[in-house]
């Protein structure tokens, strides 16, 4: 998977019930083509966006996460994406000091009737990780320990 | 000798504040002294690795373990001591979390060495010599232990029955768990020692609606001696650490850096002390958003000061998203 020509990356997607979640769901229903690299995850209000969901989606491997709800001002519980907004800028600062791009955790919009929007970000959001390569967290470290290494082997 | 049961005492990569702690029990030392019989406790008495090496396996009834793990001295003392003790607590913050050595988790062995050894200012190594893992002198070959790149919990690393957080832990957490472990009053294996509340139940201070418009370092205002510190824009982690301690730094005006770790059922200490400040902040969009945490410098220090290698991304990429591949020389390296 990490061959630059067939990468194709793995993106969690977090999207809001109410908007972005339809929106995919337009997206399918009229058959509109976007690349098949997001796995997607339902949630209540990108308000409900716990960072470790984040942490654990790049953890296990994931490339990229993108986080998708309802426009400033139209959050179904009037206030979730604002949260979604503080935490999210505060996430990226933290995760830079990891090592971690920008472009690999990504919020954006959508309302239930932007379809193409929805479309055009995943499609955006894989051509950027694409071209980032793979991220491939867990290899970040490897087995150091001696000790351990003997135990497994006797 | 005596029925008393057998006490183990180890410092790993530790700053030996957990020793000091141990002995800031004052006189009660004493009682645990006379409670226990003292079997390994290298910071204070003349003891050999050959001796616990000696000792029959799960001979020794508790084992105290402090520091992190970062290099093959330190997890070997690990494989031994687990091997040798029935109950193995993680003590500290260091060996619960990672702690200080665990900041070592931002950066890796390569560029550590090259700022000790070559870079840093007040380094004087003009013939660049670093330490190897294998020296050759005429009076044969010397080895020191392999550094690790990524410094280690002592979970990470051998199984763990209690842990007991603080960095380091306040002497009524210690004597809490050295009293559970004499009446066998002990929680179910694999938990922290000590209450689930956080250090905001425990702080004395005036609590209202928290909204701030900038963050302020220790040393740019007096906070107000009555109102939560973080209302004030002082960084605290008190939101969501795991109290213990009796709240004992914001009490002195100092916000709490978390030392105590994550609250039972968190998994990612600094996710949590992230959301906690993310909320207090006064802003809509990410404009404002950013003008604020301008004045918060070093986000990722503050929320993984004590937990970055328990953490789940537990240390930075290397550069470059080159990966680091153990030597197979050293990861084969003969354990003595
Ligand atoms: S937990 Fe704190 S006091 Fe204990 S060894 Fe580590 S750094 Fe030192
Ligand atoms: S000062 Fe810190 S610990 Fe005390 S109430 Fe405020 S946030 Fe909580
Ligand atoms: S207030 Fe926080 S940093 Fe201070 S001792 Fe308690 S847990 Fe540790
Ligand atoms: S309901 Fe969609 S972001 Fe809150």
């Amino acid at each position: 998977m990490s061959d630059n020509g067939t990468f194709e990356p793995v993106i969690v997607g977090f999207l809001c019930n109410w908007c972005s979640y339809r929106a995919a769901d337009l997206a399918g229903t009229s058959r509109m083509g976007y690349p098949a690299t997001l796995r997607d995850i339902r949630i209540m209000c990108t308000g409900r966006l716990d960072p470790t969901f984040v942490l654990r989606a790049l953890q296990k491997g994931a490339d990229a996460v993108l986080i998708m709800g309802c426009h400033p001002g139209q959050c179904h519980y009037q206030e979730g994406n604002y949260k979604a907004i503080r935490r999210f800028v505060l996430l990226r600062r933290t995760l830079r000091q990891m090592g971690i791009d920008d472009a690999r955790v990504q919020l954006h919009w959508a309302s239930a009737a932007e379809g193409v929007r929805f479309a055009q970000t995943v499609a955006r959001v894989t051509e950027e990780i694409k071209a980032l390569g793979p991220l491939d967290w867990p290899h970040n470290w490897p087995n150091e320990d001696p000790y351990a290494l003997q135990e497994a082997n006797s | 000798m005596s029925e008393k049961p057998k006490l183990a005492l180890y410092w790993a990569s530790s700053c030996g504040g957990c020793e000091i702690a141990v002995l800031g029990l004052h006189e009660k030392i004493l009682n645990v002294a006379e409670a226990f019989d003292i079997v390994f406790w290298p910071c204070v008495m003349d003891f050999k690795y050959a001796d616990v090496e000696a000792m029959d396996d799960d001979s020794i009834d508790v084992c105290l373990f402090n520091g992190a793990i970062r290099n093959d001295e330190n997890a070997r003392l690990a494989h031994l001591l687990r091997r040798k003790s029935k109950v193995m607590v993680a003590f500290g913050s260091c060996a619960s979390g990672g702690s200080m050595p665990g900041l070592a988790n931002f950066t890796d062995r390569d560029a550590m060495f090259d700022w000790i050894y070559h870079k840093s200012p007040t380094t004087d190594n003009p013939d660049g010599i670093v330490p190897m893992k294998h020296t050759d002198v005429p009076e044969g070959d010397l080895e020191l232990p392999g550094f690790w790149h990524t410094v280690k919990t002592l979970a990470q690393v051998v199984p763990v029955d209690y842990f007991l957080p603080g960095c380091p832990p306040e002497a009524s957490s210690i004597e809490m768990a050295v009293n559970a472990i004499l009446t066998g009053q002990l929680p179910p294996p694999g938990s922290v020692i000590g209450p689930d509340v956080t250090v905001c139940d425990e702080c004395p201070r005036e609590k209202h609606e928290k909204k701030i418009k900038r963050f302020y370092r220790p040393y740019e205002i007096i906070p107000d001696p009555d109102t939560c510190l973080l209302e004030q824009g002082l960084f605290c982690a008190g939101i969501a650490t795991r109290s213990g301690c009796g709240a004992r730094c914001p009490q002195v005006g100092m916000g709490c850096r978390g030392c105590y770790g994550p609250n039972e059922g968190v998994v990612d200490h600094g996710a949590k002390i992230l959301t906690g400040i993310a909320s207090v902040l006064d802003a809509q969009t990410p404009e404002e958003v950013d003008a604020i945490l301008d004045t918060l410098p070093d986000p990722a220090g503050y929320f993984y000061r004590f937990h970055l290698p328990d953490s789940l991304l537990r240390r930075r990429a290397r550069a470059n998203g080159e990966k680091i591949v153990a030597p197979a020389s050293e990861a084969a390296g003969e354990p003595a």
